[in-house]
């Protein structure tokens, strides 16, 4: 019993890191590992993904807020898609065929990762634009913060609001749909489509998760999918892991994080693809 | 114009920082309740509930706690967890508030009322 509990807290702190670094939730790294690797049946597994997410996100936000570095108003507009698109699929289960949002989803998933490497090719983290885009001036997006690895505050702009917003509730449909976690497409409706930088774009995914899945988190939590031998201990590990990870984040130049996010998201979007096409392994 | 930007970002630094503190407090708190469950569960070697039963309402929950039975306490550290994200966005209404920004207040009272919605189809949707 101490074993499990050991073992589900290095996962937790693992999971933890990475999470709050790359601005995703850790049901894509918990999910498998109890799923595929302990041999936890699926139900159990996802409702541990699930707490998994808001712990990194309540985790790492911390460090996030106090540090200047997401943004609290982009969060809070982009919410509203997020939620709304949440519930909407979870009442469109059923009704949908989740073929299509696969196929729609991992497509953008894929032509978000390939401008990624755009930008890394082109070395240019922050794009200003010489005319400030008018929507998200009007909603005061435009923001600043602080880089620890150049130690200066960055300003940056937001572009294509309402494409953002329309990302952002497809990414909640297809977290209340298909009950995955939807941190990937949040970091890529920042980044690729508002021309965020990608620190503000993964810490401001971060909060938001967790906004979004404790809507869900409470089905799972009253219907018994929720294991406390096996959640706890996960979310002790996930809590610390990603009070560390939200420091190196930081420090870490966006640079290298960009290039860690680039084969995740690539390999997110080509298994969606090919579930989309119905293709197994 | 640059003069207003600049008291934007000073303001939006003084909301990040309460609502930070706050989000610290309900983090720590059910951080400690998991870990009191946790080691409770670990030395005593028993969950408190027979089999792989847990407490399941929130009744059910609280009398656990109250008896002190490791599955209960666990729960309910999680269930306060749950409950950090949601606080998150209560605490931004009222720091919004005290910003005096009417626009952000109102679109995060919306949030806010969603996830509320949204709790409670959760709640009788399953």
């Amino acid at each position: 019993m101490i074993q499990t509990a050991l073992i589900m807290m290095g996962v937790g702190i693992f999971a933890g890191i990475a999470g709050s670094i790359l601005g995703i939730g850790g049901g894509m790294i918990i999910t498998p590992i109890l799923a595929l690797g302990m041999g936890l049946n699926i139900k159990y597994a996802i409702g541990a993904s699930i707490i998994a997410v808001i712990a990194t996100s309540s985790g790492s936000t911390i460090a996030y807020l106090r540090d200047n570095v997401l943004n609290l108003r982009v969060a809070m507009f982009l919410e509203i898609a997020t939620t709304t698109g949440a519930i909407s699929g979870a009442l469109l289960t059923g009704v949908l065929d989740p073929k299509y949002l696969y196929l729609l989803f991992g497509c953008l998933l894929v032509f978000s990762g390939w401008n990624m490497y755009r930008k890394l090719r082109q070395g240019q983290e922050v794009l200003q634009r010489v005319e400030p885009d008018r929507i998200a001036t009007k909603l005061k997006l435009n923001g600043t913060y602080y880089d620890k690895a150049e130690m200066k505050d960055v300003d940056y702009q937001v572009e294509n609001v309402p494409a953002g917003f329309t990302v952002m509730f497809g990414a909640g449909v297809a977290s209340g749909l298909l009950g995955i976690g939807s941190g990937a497409f949040k970091v890529m409706a920042m980044d690729t489509f508002m021309k965020m930088p990608l620190k503000p774009s993964s810490s401001t995914s971060n909060l938001m998760m967790g906004v979004t899945a404790a809507a869900s988190a409470t089905v799972y939590f009253f219907n018994g999918s929720i294991l406390p031998g096996i959640a706890v201990p996960m979310a002790l590990g996930i809590l610390g892991g990603a009070v560390i990870g939200s420091r190196i984040m930081q420090i870490l130049p966006a640079r290298w994080i960009r290039i860690v996010f680039i084969p995740i998201i690539l390999y997110i979007g080509l298994q969606m693809l090919f579930k989309g096409l119905g293709v197994h392994f | 114009m640059q003069e207003k930007q600049v008291a934007t970002a000073k303001e939006m630094a003084q909301v990040e920082t309460i609502i930070g503190r706050i989000l610290q407090v309900g983090v720590i708190v059910s951080a400690i309740v998991m870990l009191i469950g946790l080691v409770i569960f670990l030395v005593t070697g028993q969950s408190g509930y027979p089999g792989s039963t847990m407490p399941l309402s929130m009744g059910a929950i609280l009398v656990g706690t109250w008896h002190l039975k490791a599955y209960a306490i666990m729960m309910l550290g999680t269930y306060c967890l749950i409950l950090t994200p949601v606080l998150r966005v209560v605490v931004s209404i009222y720091a919004f508030y005290k910003e005096r920004d009417h626009l952000y207040v109102a679109i995060t009272t919306l949030v806010l009322f969603i996830l509320l919605f949204a709790l409670i189809i959760g709640v009788h949707g399953d």
